[in-house]
């Protein structure tokens, strides 16, 4: 399984990518394997105001609706709207076209906190 | 948990196993979708080895069934399978099984995983006559074959006779390599195939068999959430979602297997007086017209202000119909055919519209 090193991590298997002061979102690999085939995903709205390990969306598989946690705590700047026509996409490129949501206003203080790729592949056992 | 004889080949075949009905079973090999367009496209194998087999025998077996069932056992010929059901004395479905008949005095009935037990138990607690009712399901291993190409699949390696002559709902017993099987031209996909009843002992001899001669048909193992996921398609009723004790058999849609006038059966008094006052509620299908996916449980709600006029059974969203559909119990007053409703998800309310059932019906 594949986990890129410049990303962050959490214990609930998000991601964030930092570009500037904007956090791209999305779920691991791992995440992704665990839900299986995603069919439909309740994206988060623009501008709404997300708290780190709250909920920020809901994924669905064939099986269940799971949801997923914000890593960290700011403001929905943008949702990846291709999700809406292909759920898909977080099944076959978690890190690249299956982001979920660019956050802004996030604090330094809680991307410090979060879990390199080394932890959190320990976290996982691999 | 207890294990199928193909435990084994599932881990081998990379399944994830998760507990169903007290049983450790494969949810998914390569994914659901896959699995499911497999099965649609070309033929899919899934272990169902988890059912209950339970055979009614003696000279009284068919008095007995007619008594214990809700379809006419009395139509059934040796080599013909049914649809029935057992009922409680409210009208309401302990299980839906299938019915074999061998022969005028013996009778397998083929039961969910997650009944087995209680079914032999209440069958055995009901039966008024001599019959003799024995619980058999650790001696069977079931492998279903479901798909366009099952058939073709399988042909070549039943050399005793000639499987495109089975009809639906009929079986054969044959072999396959050298082993006595049982081969019924039923399924739970919608789709064309067959369910294998194989000896516990030769299970995996036999599934490795199919998967093996299967590869040029593009045969694939599938998991329960494929199995879920063609069933609901073909809107085929499960136990514990569509049918249940506490749901009527007539509101569940099960009328068509009820047959009041072969003579007293469980249940039939309770659904002769709801026959006579009328049902209140029905089985029907939707789909939802926002965004979103509604799930057992989930509240259905009229558009008029009226609340709560029924229940989703099962929904999800299907690789096939590739809309987000459901099965709900509902008031009458919403039953019809493209009235508007909404489900409550999570605390939000969508949009949904009754359609007709089944919501994908295969080509013939």
């Amino acid at each position: 399984m594949d986990f890129p090193e410049d990303y962050k991590y959490t214990k609930d298997h998000e991601w964030v990518q930092m570009s500037g002061d904007v956090a791209t979102v999305g779920i691991t690999e791992f995440a992704q394997s665990e839900l299986g085939d995603l069919v439909f995903v309740d994206l988060p709205k623009v501008g709404a105001s997300v708290k780190q390990h709250g909920t920020m969306c809901v994924v669905e598989s064939t099986k269940a609706a799971s949801d997923v946690y914000s890593p960290l705590t700011g403001t929905v700047a943008s949702v990846n709207d291709a999700l809406t026509a292909d759920p898909g996409l977080i099944n076959r490129t978690p890190y690249t076209e299956g982001w979920i949501a660019k956050i802004s206003g996030v604090s330094v203080a809680e991307i410090a906190g979060l879990m390199s790729a080394a932890e959190y592949k320990a976290l996982l056992g691999k | 948990m207890k294990r199928t004889p193909l435990y084994d080949e599932h881990l081998r075949l990379g399944g994830k196993m998760v507990e169903f009905a007290g049983w450790e079973m494969p949810v998914q090999y390569s994914g659901v979708v896959a699995e499911h367009v497999a099965v649609r496209e070309r033929v899919g194998l899934f272990d169902v080895s988890h059912m209950g087999e339970i055979w009614v025998t003696g000279s009284s077996a068919e008095r007995a069934l007619e008594l214990l069932t809700c379809n006419r056992v009395s139509a059934l010929y040796d080599g013909k399978a049914q649809y029935s059901a057992l009922l409680n004395d409210q009208g309401g479905v302990i299980d839906d099984i299938i019915i074999y008949r061998f022969s005028s005095e013996r009778y397998l009935l083929c039961v969910n995983a997650s009944n087995a037990d209680r079914d032999f138990e209440w069958l055995v607690s009901r039966n008024t006559t001599d019959a003799v009712i024995t619980n058999v399901s650790a001696e069977y291993g079931q492998i279903a074959v479901q798909g366009p190409r099952a058939i073709e699949l399988l042909a070549p390696l039943v050399r005793s006779c000639d499987l495109t002559q089975v009809k639906s709902f009929h079986f054969v017993e044959t072999e396959i390599l050298g082993t006595n099987v049982i081969i019924a031209r039923t399924g739970y996909t919608g789709e064309d195939g067959v369910e294998i009843f194989v000896p516990s002992s030769k299970t995996v001899d036999i599934w490795r068999l199919l998967l093996e001669h299967g590869e040029p048909y593009g045969v694939v193992p599938c998991g329960l959430g494929a199995r879920d996921s063609l069933r609901l398609e073909a809107a085929l009723p499960l136990h514990g979602h569509e049918l249940a004790p506490d749901i009527s058999a007539l509101e569940s849609g099960l009328g068509w297997i009820i047959k009041f006038d072969k003579g007293e059966f469980i249940g039939r008094q309770a659904l002769l007086a709801q026959r006579e006052q009328g049902l209140k509620r029905k089985l029907v299908g939707l789909f939802l017209t926002d965004a979103g996916i509604a799930r057992q449980g989930d509240t259905v709600d009229s558009i008029d202000g009226r609340g709560a006029v029924g229940v989703v059974t099962s929904g999800t969203k299907t690789p096939t119909v590739q809309r987000a559909l459901a099965m709900a119990l509902v008031d009458n007053s919403v039953s019809t055919v493209d009235t508007k409703v909404s489900c409550v998800v999570r605390g939000r309310t969508i949009g949904a519209v009754v359609v007709s059932l089944p919501f994908y019906r295969r080509a013939r």
